[in-house]
Parts: structure tokens; sequence; C-alpha cells
């Protein structure tokens, strides 16, 4: 392989900070909100995952693509960065499920990427000075020309993006046979998908729930109609402040009496239909690292997170909510941001939904959170 | 949940000698134990029997036991001290099993001590086989098929069952000593006996063969509250067959998807807490078929091990700390990362490092020391020792390691013609997992081979291979490469390539190929170990290199000192080394200048992130050493740079240091090659009216056999730069004199050979001294037990000398005087003396630390790394006698009375090598060191002490039993007296023919025994060999015989010796160490033998403290 046998690529910051380095994946211009992943493993996950539509993802982790794609990874049908930076890209696949090399399945999406550029610094950079537009280009070889169109491409305060990622029909993912072959599902429950990942269905449907995932878009009626034993949030992007419609689903839900649970972006509009507010982090949180404290056992859980925004709510207070008492039930050790809400009844104490932040249902990440789809079950079931 | 309140003093047990598969990491790991609980204000009761380390220095712990680690001694401490707790789970294997001893005897019943960190319950359930395999079966995990054996039958059976091959480890055994794979019958009967005889409950664990599959482990920590976190994965570049501490190994895992790691991580949580480690940490490996993906686990141990050390530097997660902060108590959300900021000033422990980095970890072996030993690698630990590196890419980080091993053939070389490979004999060979088996996989590339082919006779996994073909394609590039432009250099500096390398593929020199590089002004940053990825800010300046963009260097105010480490273990410069740099780190901070530790050795305290200001864990290169040290002068002033501390690894690169404008701090290097360079030396010895023994350079045969007919055989002959007497070797004629030049390769002109008289019958003495350029302080005289001839580092020896008067250390305190005066010491100095005929020879002087300063400093409680550091300095050793640092009066070579006699016994590593055809590799000592480690006994005479040294090392002395003698005949006159004693002691004395004949002439009651070489009597009578491995001796005297004496005598020797190494009982051979012997059988005879901290006798002798505390 000769030097520089790939096509330069360029990368330029909103705030000026240009990087150059080589084409990987698609050729082409991308431009979006720079975040970086933390994360080890898992990158298949990480690039399908809806909640980062409009972002363009820095992996910290110098080596991707060691073990190619397959097709029984990822979490959606394709792939949702806007673009994607590496330092390291796996030259070939090594792994027994390896179907195609990551290079090629950028370019088969068109997926925009950079390698070869000092990650570090980026990552540096962007935790010094928060989370900013970015643009990618394999055309454009002047930053000053480059950073323009950064300066010209959307921003994500204010973004609300559900629509883009949600299904735009209902459909149904089955609960999974517990081995008793006379007995239907024990739950149904409504899942509004607002970018939602295909791990979180599926952990439902092991403990023998029948999701019927809806669109974004759904209305109560849409909701009612499915005769939800609970009622589900799912993650998302965007900014959950320019989220008007969901919210007033949930509070027309919560009136109703469903019992709630929330993931991510879930947590996020449970925070403000609780009327909480929510609020930009300076460069949140993406990794499988993440250690958060379950306030009520005092144990901590190691957890996968992506989310650029939180909850504003205090914490170790109650707050009485015209649907009951809420309290934050899980922080964030690192930062002692919020990651978990719960609702109760104001007479008799009964959990009525609860929401985190960071995500239960993995993929990727640890396992640690798996407990969370039991407390819905046991919501459902009133036993809590 | 917080500390807990009813623990007041605790009992930490360390691991006691470096062996091969546990080394200085246990030192490294029981220092931030015992740190951790001082600071918590805990009573620490420390017992190690190792005085090389940095946990048994008094400042360490509250009483400090230099004593053996074994049950009755240990028994004592704990009736004398009554802790409220043990923690064994930091001092390794030795610590763990002592700890299941005590329990085991109802000692920690008997004395109310409550073992903290694992339960007696928890270590049986994880290095019990059995229970393991059920705990792993009922988490849904598998465990390769196996089957327990007890006995001969057993393992015959089993093989049948899960057919061969089949891997055999025994149970209870440390560093996997004693297993192996058995590819046929008489393999199993060979390591399945020999399993069943290591491990200590006689069970052996058949199973069947995983290798070739891929290796992973995980570093696990939990605490009382059930809240787990894996510290770090590891994946084994070499698959399964190799021991992991034999093998190339990478942190993060570098093959895995999220959810096979998920998988490992589920499963590993599930054990640790099945297991029950509720407090602390422990490792999980496992095996995963490339083919599928089924996963197997191996084992796990309930403990810090090996590889807590490797994976504490390579995410900056300090696991021991930690590990020691839960068993008292702690929850892991409770305790401070303190390495990482976050936005509120501190992070949590309870998190799970991520890098953005690749670390390789490559180990070195020490085959050339034991010739005839099988050099493959398999599931039994060989190497001594390991370098670590750190990249911002696999090929930067692996290229990196391999030059950190300081061996020249290590790195990749592109130099010899494509043509002389032959790829066929290259894919049979690299089949074979050996030292430099990489290397050989590279030519194999060069050679043509496809990664299929490579991968078919490795089973490296396809990235590990692609990744070689990388460099090499990169390699090609540079040498096709018209000219060193700036994009290809750089190109090549990314993926790890050395200026040595560019240059010997560009045909210019290494230094060449630097100035070019700054002229094109391309210099490597340094970059931060953080534990986060650079999600926060990190608070510890923990750097390594990469040829990256930006560089994390933070500017500063203070004076900095750079202080250059030891690189990797080898055998003669091990941990001795890291004592001498992490005292000068943490005098010099005391003295108020900003640190800096270079090193690249993961087991150390030295590369421990707060032992020093600013660490760079980098490889000790020229190369290397320049770049840190042009980014330390542009952060701010930098003093110099400190080469006397590391052994030879630094002193080598002291010139060239100063060469290229770098201080040097202490020592000059012109002054060090005074020392080094015999010539030069011998005038130094001249001008001062000393002799060394008659001696000449040779760079032929016809030359060395000139001066050797000159000077009289035997003759001492070795190379002229050495460490720890590497190529040394004692020649009695002509014939092996030739054989030895034939083959020395590396004799050229500036490389000759040193051919010395030999000084028979002389006592050696070893002094290590401090100058600083107007007064000598004499650190410690220290005496052979041994005659002369066996290397200085694997003798045996006593402080204060036992037989030298106050004349002779005079004689010697004026020797070394003029010996640093004329070489122009500033700092430490090592000098070994021959005192025979009454002639004081001087056969080396080596202006460096020496092995011994932990040794001395501990002995005469004088810190004299501490001194030496300051002496560098500038400061002068009276100066340091008023701050406190030195006695204020008096020094080592004049003790106060009452001073405790300090022996120090070495020990041997032969039990981990075996020839190709599984014969145990000859125990003889000689010029040429062999040790690996020390043990120190300490008491008020020399009887109590030696018995001290050698339980410490070795296992107790007998008091009573049978002793098999066989003498050389020189020796026999010499025997007599001491056999006498331990005859009338009762012991049942045998001996074969010629001994027992003597023995009966002198009125020593002997039975005859077979020799080995004289087979089964006619009455089915057992030889001496086959006695000896059946248990039937508990001590055996060996002498060897000279070169001169029949082959079938040697053989003899060797038969026996080895057996007693199998059968794991002394054998004493040399007639100075019978006499020791002797007098610590009589010591233990007595059975008055005590224990005493080193506080106490401190105490009792009258000395100051030291002056400098712990950091």
């Amino acid at each position: 392989m000769p030097l520089h046998a790939h096509k330069e690529a360029l990368l330029v910051l909103e705030d000026g900070r240009s990087f150059r380095g080589e084409s990987f994946g698609a050729e082409g211009e991308t431009f979006g909100e720079a975040v970086f992943s933390t994360g080890m493993t898992g990158y298949q996950e990480t690039l399908t995952d809806p909640s980062y539509h409009q972002q363009v993802v820095i992996m910290t982790a110098p080596h991707v693509g060691n073990t190619g794609v397959n097709d029984d990874d990822p979490e959606s049908k394709k792939i949702w960065v806007a673009g994607y930076v590496v330092r390291d890209p796996a030259r070939v696949s090594s792994s027994w499920r390896a179907e195609r090399s990551l290079d090629d399945e950028l370019r088969a999406q068109s997926v925009v990427g950079i390698s070869g550029i000092d990650t570090r610094a980026l990552t540096r950079h962007l935790r010094e000075r928060g989370a900013m537009r970015v643009g990618i280009s394999t055309v454009e070889t002047d930053p000053e020309v480059l950073l323009k169109k950064v300066l010209a491409s959307a921003e994500m305060s204010g973004a609300n993006l559900s629509d883009a990622v949600s299904t735009q029909e209902t459909y149904v993912v089955p609960a999974v046979s517990t081995g008793s072959t006379t007995e239907g599902p024990r739950f149904r429950v409504a899942a509004l998908d607002l970018g939602i990942k295909e791990m979180t269905p599926q952990r439902m449907a092991e403990r023998g729930v029948e999701v019927h995932v809806l669109p974004a878009t759904a209305t109560l009626e849409d909701v009612l109609a499915v005769n939800p034993d609970g009622l589900f949030y799912s993650n998302g992007p965007g900014d959950p402040a320019a989220t008007t419609a969901q919210v007033e689903l949930l509070r027309s839900a919560l009136a109703e009496g469903i019992p709630y649970f929330g993931i991510c972006f879930g947590n996020q509009l449970f925070g403000r239909a609780l009327g909480f507010g929510t609020y930009k982090l300076k460069y949140g949180h993406r990794g499988i690292n993440q250690p958060v404290m379950d306030l009520t056992t005092r144990k901590v859980e190691v957890t996968a997170h992506n989310h650029g925004f939180a909850v504003d709510a205090p914490v170790g207070e109650e707050t009485k909510t015209e649907f009951g008492i809420a309290t934050v039930s899980h922080v964030n050790l690192n930062d002692d941001c919020v990651e978990g809400l719960e609702l109760k009844d104001a007479e008799t104490g009964k959990l009525k939904g609860f929401s985190v932040q960071y995500h239960p249902e993995a993929a990727a990440g640890p396992h640690d959170a798996a407990y969370l789809f039991d407390r819905f079950i046991s919501l459902m079931a009133k036993e809590v | 949940m917080p500390k807990r309140e009813d623990i007041k003093s605790v009992l930490v047990i360390g691991s006691g000698p470096i062996v091969i598969g546990q080394a200085c990491e246990f030192d490294y790991s029981g220092t931030q134990a015992c740190r951790v609980l001082r600071e918590e204000g805990i009573r620490v009761v420390l017992v190690n029997s190792n005085p090389a380390t940095i946990m048994t220095d008094p400042e360490f712990a509250d009483a400090t036991y230099v004593e053996p680690i074994t049950p009755e001694f240990v028994e004592k401490v704990i009736a004398k001290e009554r802790p409220d707790a043990l923690l064994a789970t930091l001092g390794g294997q030795t610590a763990l099993n002592c700890a299941v001893a005590l329990d085991e005897r109802g000692i920690l019943e008997k004395y109310d001590v409550e073992l903290i960190g694992a339960s007696i319950d928890a270590i049986q359930r994880g290095e019990n086989r059995e229970e393991f395999k059920k705990i792993v079966a009922e988490l849904g995990g598998e465990s390769a098929k196996s089957v327990i054996c007890h006995s001969m039958d057993d393992l015959l059976a089993g093989a049948e069952e899960l057919g061969y091959p089949v891997v055999i480890r025994p149970s209870f055994t440390m560093g996997g000593s004693g297993s192996g794979f058995a590819f046929d019958e008489e393999d199993l009967r060979r390591l399945g006996g020999a399993g069943l005889a290591a491990s200590p409950t006689t069970e052996v664990l058949l199973e069947e063969s995983i290798l070739g599959w891929k290796e992973y482990e995980l570093e696990v920590m939990r605490d009382r509250k059930d809240n787990s976190v894996i510290v770090c994965s590891i994946e084994n570049l070499d698959p399964m067959g190799v021991h992991t501490g034999d093998s190339i190994t990478v942190a993060p895992a570098m093959t895995l998807t999220d959810r096979e790691y998920q998988k490992l991580r589920d499963l590993a949580i599930g054990i640790i807490r099945a297991v029950g480690v509720d407090t602390g940490g422990c490792n999980i490996q496992y095996a995963v078929n490339p083919v599928d993906g089924r996963i197997i686990v191996i084992e796990m141990n309930p403990r810090v091990s090996r590889s807590s050390a490797l994976a504490s530097k390579a995410t900056g997660y300090p696991i021991a700390k930690i590990a020691a902060k839960v068993a008292i108590g702690y929850t892991l959300d409770e305790i401070e990362n303190d390495i990482t900021a976050g936005p509120n000033g501190s992070t949590a422990a309870s998190f799970e490092p991520t890098l953005d980095y690749v670390v390789v970890k490559v180990p070195r072996f020490a085959f050339e020391k034991f010739p005839g030993a099988d050099t493959t690698l398999t599931t039994h630990m060989k190497s001594v020792g390991e370098a670590m590196a750190i990249g911002r890419n696999f090929t930067e980080a692996l290229q990196k390691a391999l030059r950190s091993l300081e061996k020249p053939e290590a790195v990749f070389d592109w130099t010899q013609e494509v043509v002389e490979l032959d790829k066929p004999a290259l894919l049979e060979e690299i089949k074979l997992p050996t030292d430099g088996r990489l290397k050989r996989v590279m030519d194999t590339i060069r050679a043509g081979a496809t990664p299929e082919e490579i991968f078919e006779s490795t089973k490296i996994d396809p990235w590990f291979i692609d990744q070689l073909y990388l460099i090499n394609e990169i390699a090609q590039e540079i040498i096709a490469a018209p000219e060193l432009t700036a994009d290809v250099l750089r190109y090549a500096k990314r993926h790890g390539f050395s200026d040595y390398q560019l240059g010997k593929m560009r045909g210019m020199t290494a230094d060449v190929v630097r100035g070019v590089r700054h002229a094109l002004g391309i210099r490597p940053v340094y970059k931060t170990v953080d534990t986060c990825a650079a999600e926060f800010a990190a608070r510890t300046p923990y750097h390594y290199s990469s040829y990256d963009e930006e560089t994390e260097v933070a500017p500063r105010e203070k004076e900095a000192v750079i202080i250059l480490g030891s690189g990797p273990n080898r055998i003669g410069q091990g941990i001795e080394f890291d004592y001498s740099c992490v005292h000068a780190s943490l005098a010099l901070s005391e003295a108020g200048y900003e640190t800096v530790m270079v090193n690249c050795n993961p087991e150390t305290v030295s590369t421990d992130y707060d032992t020093s200001d600013r660490l760079y864990f980098e490889p000790l290169t020229l190369e290397d050493v320049l770049e840190i040290v042009h980014a330390e002068q542009a952060a701010g002033p930098v003093v110099g740079v400190i080469c006397q501390l590391g052994g030879q690894t630094p002193l080598g690169l002291a010139q060239a240091l100063k060469d290229n404008g770098v201080p040097i701090v202490g020592t000059s290097p012109e002054a060090i090659h005074l020392a080094e360079e015999r010539g030069a030396f011998g005038r130094v010895l001249h001008e001062a009216g000393l002799v060394a023994p008659k001696h000449g350079m040779a760079t032929t045969f016809n030359e060395a056999r000139e001066i050797a007919a000159e000077i009289g055989y035997p003759v001492l002959v070795r190379p002229s730069y050495v460490l720890g007497g590497r190529g040394m070797q004692i020649v009695y004629d002509d014939e092996a004199l030739r054989s030895y030049i034939e083959a020395a390769t590396e004799v050229t002109p500036d490389k000759p050979v040193m051919v010395d008289k030999f000084v028979d019958d002389a006592v050696e003495i070893d002094v290590d001294a401090l100058y600083d350029g107007n007064e000598l302080f004499l650190g410690g005289v220290m005496e052979h037990i041994e005659e002369a001839g066996i290397h200085s580092g694997d003798s045996s020896c006593a402080l204060p000398p036992i037989t030298l008067g106050a004349a002779e250390v005079e004689r010697i305190r004026k020797a070394t005087l003029a010996i640093a005066v004329g070489v122009g010491v500033r700092g430490l100095l090592n000098i070994q003396y021959a005192l025979g005929s009454d002639v004081l020879y001087v056969i080396e002087a080596n202006p460096r630390a020496s092995r011994t300063v932990p040794f001395v400093s501990k002995a005469t409680a004088t810190p004299l790394a501490k001194a030496a550091a300051r002496v560098m300095l500038g400061e002068s050793i009276e100066e340091l006698r008023t701050a406190g640092v030195l006695p204020a009066t008096g020094d080592g070579g004049a003790l106060p009375p009452h001073q405790p006699i300090a022996v120090k016994e070495a020990v041997m590593p032969f039990n981990r090598f075996r020839t190709p055809e599984g014969k145990q590799v000859d125990t003889v000592l000689g010029p040429e060191m062999k040790s690996t480690g020390e043990v120190m006994g300490l008491d008020s005479d020399f009887g109590r002490a030696f018995a001290k040294s050698q339980s410490g090392a070795f296992g107790p002395l007998p008091t009573r039993g049978r002793i098999f003698v066989s003498m050389a005949n020189r020796d026999k006159r010499t025997m007599i007296f001491p056999i006498k004693v331990l005859a009338d002691h009762g012991f049942e004395i045998f001996a074969t023919e010629g001994t027992a004949e003597v023995l009966r002439r002198n009125g020593v009651a002997t039975r005859q025994m077979r020799k080995h070489s004289e087979g089964v009597g006619p009455d089915g009578e057992k030889t001496t060999v086959q006695r000896i491995l059946a248990g039937e001796v508990d001590l055996v005297i060996n002498t060897p015989n000279g070169t001169s004496n029949a082959k079938s005598a040697r053989m003899d020797g060797y038969e026996i010796r080895t057996a007693a190494v199998m059968a794991n009982i002394a054998c004493i051979t040399t007639v100075q160490g019978l006499g020791a012997a002797v007098q610590g059988i009589e010591a233990l005879r007595r059975g008055d033998i005590d224990v005493r901290s080193l506080q106490e006798w401190r105490d009792l002798v009258g000395h100051h403290d030291g002056g400098v505390s712990a950091k």
C-alpha cells in the first residue's frame, strides 16, 4: 500500500479548529454536531443507534472496525450517524460473525468519515469547548471554505428530530415464548418510537411482553387502542425542550393512570411532563462505562450512555406534581447529573412510572441495569 | 458503607523472594496496600522475607518483619502482634498459600484473626477446580472438559476419556508451575507425575486441549455491597497454549464485538460473586474458539495477580490500592479515582476505565543463562520479566514494547536478504511458540507467506497478523523510498519504527536519522493515561509518547530531575534497581525537586503513577530518553538525568546522553568508563597501590591461551562489559578455553574477552559505598559464605562480615576510598574484593547502585539510595549526617554493638527449566548469575540468621532425618567435622562409596547408598537418586567434581542435584555452605529462634530512622 493511498479528508469545527486526515467510508461532505463516544466495543451498535441522528461521532478508541460488520448487531435498519471519525480503521475484519468490512458498510450507506487524525486532541477540544457543529469533507480542501459551510449548518439545540427517525407504521414485537405454549403474552406495552433501538423491545419480549411500537406521532387514542398494560418512551435524538406533542401525550397517559417507563429521551420527556426543565450538557455522556447510583439501594451500576441533554430536577428532594410525588432515583457519580426519575402516587406511595437517562437495554454496553425491565414488569403487575 | 471501625491492625503478607511467576508486581501491590492502610490510621504489620522490596522499608509499615513466609514464623508474628485482620490477597500465591496453611492449623482462629480480602471459602472455591467448574456451569458458562486426578492411574484413565493431547494443571501451584501438554502416554507419565508431586494437595487437573483458541483475561474488582467493575480486558496475541506470563498481551481486547465482550463480562461478575471474593480484585481467564465463538472459562485467581499490575499500569486504575480499601470496608463509590478529575474535581472508583490507546506487554526470557533448557513456550511460565509499552495504535505500541526489551535481536529487522528466507521452513518453525517467534513470523511474511498460511501455522488472530503485514508494508516502502521525506518519516514513526530501525533500512546511523527527523520538526508528543479516554481532565501526569498532533506535557516552575529506571526484569537486573530509583525519587521530591521517572516495566513501584511527580512509561533507549529530556526541557528547568540507579541499562546510556548535551547527575560518564574499561581501571588500581588478579584481554583464542599460560590456570573468562556475569566461566585448561572463545560470538576488537586469574579458596567481599568527592561512607561490607568463583548475585553473604576483623575492614575502607577517588565517583560505588592468602584483590568496581543496596540499607537501617540521590545533586555526606539521612557517626563499616547479623540468600529458578527431553537443567552455581531473587535472614547470631535465610529461600533446614553426602575429593578433608556434628545431632548419614569410606574411617556411622551410575542393586536396592525422589532423604550435600574427573561422576552429581530440586529438599553444593548449614541446624534444634521487626532492631541498636518518610 503506497503512502496516502486514501484520499485526503478535512475536518473543521465551528470554532475554526481543523484536522487533516484520510477519507474513510464514503467520499463527500457531511455536517452535524460533533460528539465523542468512549466505548471500546460496540461500534456497530453505535452507528445504528438512531439517537446519533445528525451527529458526527468521534471514536476515542483508536482501532475501529476490527470485527467487521455482521447483520445481528445493528440496533436499527441503517446507520444513523451523520459522519464518523476514527484514528486507525481496520484493514481486515476478524470475527467468525463478520460478513463484510466496516469501510465497505460505510460506503454502501454513504456515510462520510475521516481517519488518521488525532482523535484525542479533538476529544479534549470538545471537552473543553463543548459539543459544537462540525464538517467533514473529501472534496473541500480549504478549511476557511468548509468553516463557512459548518456555520451555515443546523444546530442541535432546538432541533426536533423524533419524526425523522421514528417508524412510520406501528409494528408488533411478539413476546418470546417462556416455555409454556398455552400462555399468551404476560403484558402488552405501547412503545413510542422516538428513535428506538432494536434491543429495547427485545428485552421486554424476553420477559413475556408483547410490544407495540408506535410512530412518534401517535396520539392518546392510538395508545389506548393497543389496550396497553404500560406505556414506554424510547431513546431518540434532538432537544427535549423542542418536543411538545409527546410531552402532552405522556401527561394524558399519566392522567389515565397508565404505568410508564422511559429510557433516555423518554426520561427527559418524563421530566418535562412532570414539570421539570431540561438543559444541554456541555459535551454529553457517550460511552459504556458510566457509574450510576440507584439512590434507593445505593448500589452502583456501570451503564451505557448516549445523551447530550439532561433533566434539571432536585436530588434528594420530593417534588409534588399533579400526577404524584416525583423524585430523582438515579444519579451519575461522575457529574451528579440526574439519571433517573420516579413517580409515586401521593396517597398510596405506589409506583406509577419511572425512567432512566441511560440504556438498560445496553447494546452496546454492560448488562448491569437490565433489572429495570423487571421493574417495569413489576410495575405493570402492580407489585410495586 | 464506610471503613470498618473494628479493624485496628492488619497483618499484610508479602510474596517473598522474586521467582519466575511471582516477581516485583507483588512489591508494587503490597506497597500500595501498606500505604493505603496506614493512611487510614490502621496499624500495619508486614511479613516479607525479601529485603529488596520497597514494602519492607521501615517507613511503609508500623512493624516490618523480614522473616520467612512460613506458617511457623508468621504464627510467631501473629502471637506477638495480635493483628485484628490478615490481608493475604496482595502477596501472590505465596501469601495466599500461607493464609490457607494458617487457617488449616487453626492459628487464625486461635488468635482471632479475620482473613480479609477473600475468605478461605472463596479461596477454596476459586482454586479448587471441581468447585470452580460447578460455579461456572451454574452461571451458564462452560469449562474445558476435564478430569480431576490424584494418582497416575487416574491420569491414565482420564487421558483415555479426553483423548490426546491433554493439558496437565497441578492444583495450588504458582505461575502455572508444573503445567504442560501431554501428546502421548510418555509425556503424561512424566509431566503428570511431576504435577502430582508439585501440587501441595497431590491434585492434577487433566483437561481437553484448547490449543490455538483466542485467549482473554478480565480484571474484576468487587466491594462488599456487590458493586463490581471490570478494570481491564487483556487479549493474548499468542493463542492458547502459551502461559499468559509468557505471551505477548494486548489491552484492551482487540478482536471482540460488544456482544462477546459482554458475555465475558457477565461471566466475570457472576464468577466473582459466586466464588465470594467480597472485597477485592481477581482475574478470570477465558478461551474463545475462533471458529464459532464458544467460550470456555479457564481459571480465576481470587487475588491480585501479575495481570493486575499490568492492568493497573495499562489503565491507570490502581487495583491494589482499591483492593486494600475495599478490604477494610469501603465501597467503590466511596473511593476516589485519584488519577481523573471529573467535572466536580473528582470521580469515583466505581466505573470502568476506557482506553484511547493500545498497550502491549512482551515477556523477557533468560534462556541464555540455562544452557540446554527447552526454549519452547508452554503453559509453564518461563519468562523472568516483561516490558510494557503504550502507543496510540497497536503497531506503535508493539514496536515500542519490542525495543523496550533491550535485546537488539528482538526488534523487527529488514536488513537480511529476502532470498535467505525459506518460507516452508519458516512456516514450520513458527508453529512452535518460542522466545522471538513474532520476529520469525515477520520473517515468514517477508518470505512471501500469505496471512492464511501464517494463521494456519500460528493461530494468531488474523487482525494481529494484518498488523504485522502493515508493519512490513511500511518497511518495504521505507526501503524503496527515493529519500527519507517528512511524509515517509512521519508515517514510519506513527507505526512505531525507531530511528535505529530506520537507519538500518536506509544504511545510515540512528544519529543521522534523528538529525534528519529533528530538522524536519518530527518529534513525538506526549499523551496522558487518564482512565477515561479524555472525557475528563487528568490530574496525574502519567505520559506516553506517540507520533500524534497534540502534546499534553504541562509547563512547570520547579527544577526537575529525570530518573532512568532499569527496564524489564532479567537475571542480574531486577527489583533491587527499582528500589534504588524509587528511593531517589522520594528523596529528591523531599529535597524540593520535581521528579520525573522513565521506565517500561509494569511490575514495578517506580511505574506507579504516584511514586514520582511525573511518569513517562517509555522504552529506555537513547532515542526515547532524548525525546523525553527535550519535552521536559521545554516544560521547565531540568537539572539533569540520573543514570546511576537503574543498573546497567541507564548506565549504558550515560555517555551518549552526555554527548547529546544532556546533563548527567552524579558520577560522570567518563568516570563510569574508567571503572568499566579494564585497562583504564588497571591504571587507577596501580596508582592506588591496589592489585587486581592478574589479567589480560584477548580477541582470539591464541591471545587468550598466551595470557592463560602466563597467569596460570584456572582462569576466569568473560566479556568486557558484563551484566550479572553474563558469559562468565571458570576454565581449567586450553581445551575449555578454546570452546569458550569459539562459542562467544561477540568477540571483536572493540569487545574483547577478559581473562582473569581465578583466585581459588579466597573469601569474596562485596562493598557498597557512597562518596561525595570528599568523604567516604562505607554502606556495608558483606562477606560471601561461598568461596570466590560463584557469582556475587548467587552467593549467600553476611553483614556485618562474620569472620573479618577490624583491621581487614579498615584495609577495605582504604581501598574503597582510593578507588572512589581514582574513578571520580559522586554517589554510589560497589566493589567486589577477594581476600586470599592475605592479599586483597580488587575483582571489579561498579560506579552505580548495586544489587545489594536494598539489602545493605535494610541490614544497617540506613537509606543508602536516598542519600546517594542527594549526594548526586550536590549535598555532602556531612550535610546528610546533619540532616539525619545518614547516621550522625559511624557507617556500615563501623556498626554499633548489638548489630544483628543479616544473611542474604539467593533463590534459583531451576525448577522452571527442563531440557527438550524433559530433564531438569543442572543446578550448579558458577560465575554466571542464575538467581532471580533473594531473601534476608536477620537475627542476633549467624546460625539463626542463616537458618532463617534458608527457611525463607527454600524451606526450613531439617532438624532430624536422613542426610545424603557425596563430596568431591578436594572437599573430603573439610567435610569430616561438620558431618560428624550432624551425626552427633542424630541425623542418619548416607553416602556413596568413596565418601562413606572416609567418614567411617573418621568414626562417623555412615550407610552406603548406590550411585546413580551403578543402577538398581541385585536385590532391588534403590539408587541415591531414586531414594531422593521417593522422599527418603531430608538433606543433600553434594559438592561438584572439577572438570578433570570422570564423566560418570559429573553425571551422578547432576542427577543428585536435580533430584533434590524435584523433591524440593535443600541441596548444599559447597563446603562453606555446609558449615553455615550446620550452624543453622544447631540454631533450629535449640528451638529459640524468635521474630523481631526492623523497627525493634533499630530501637535496640540505636540507629536513626533514616529521616525520610513515605510519600
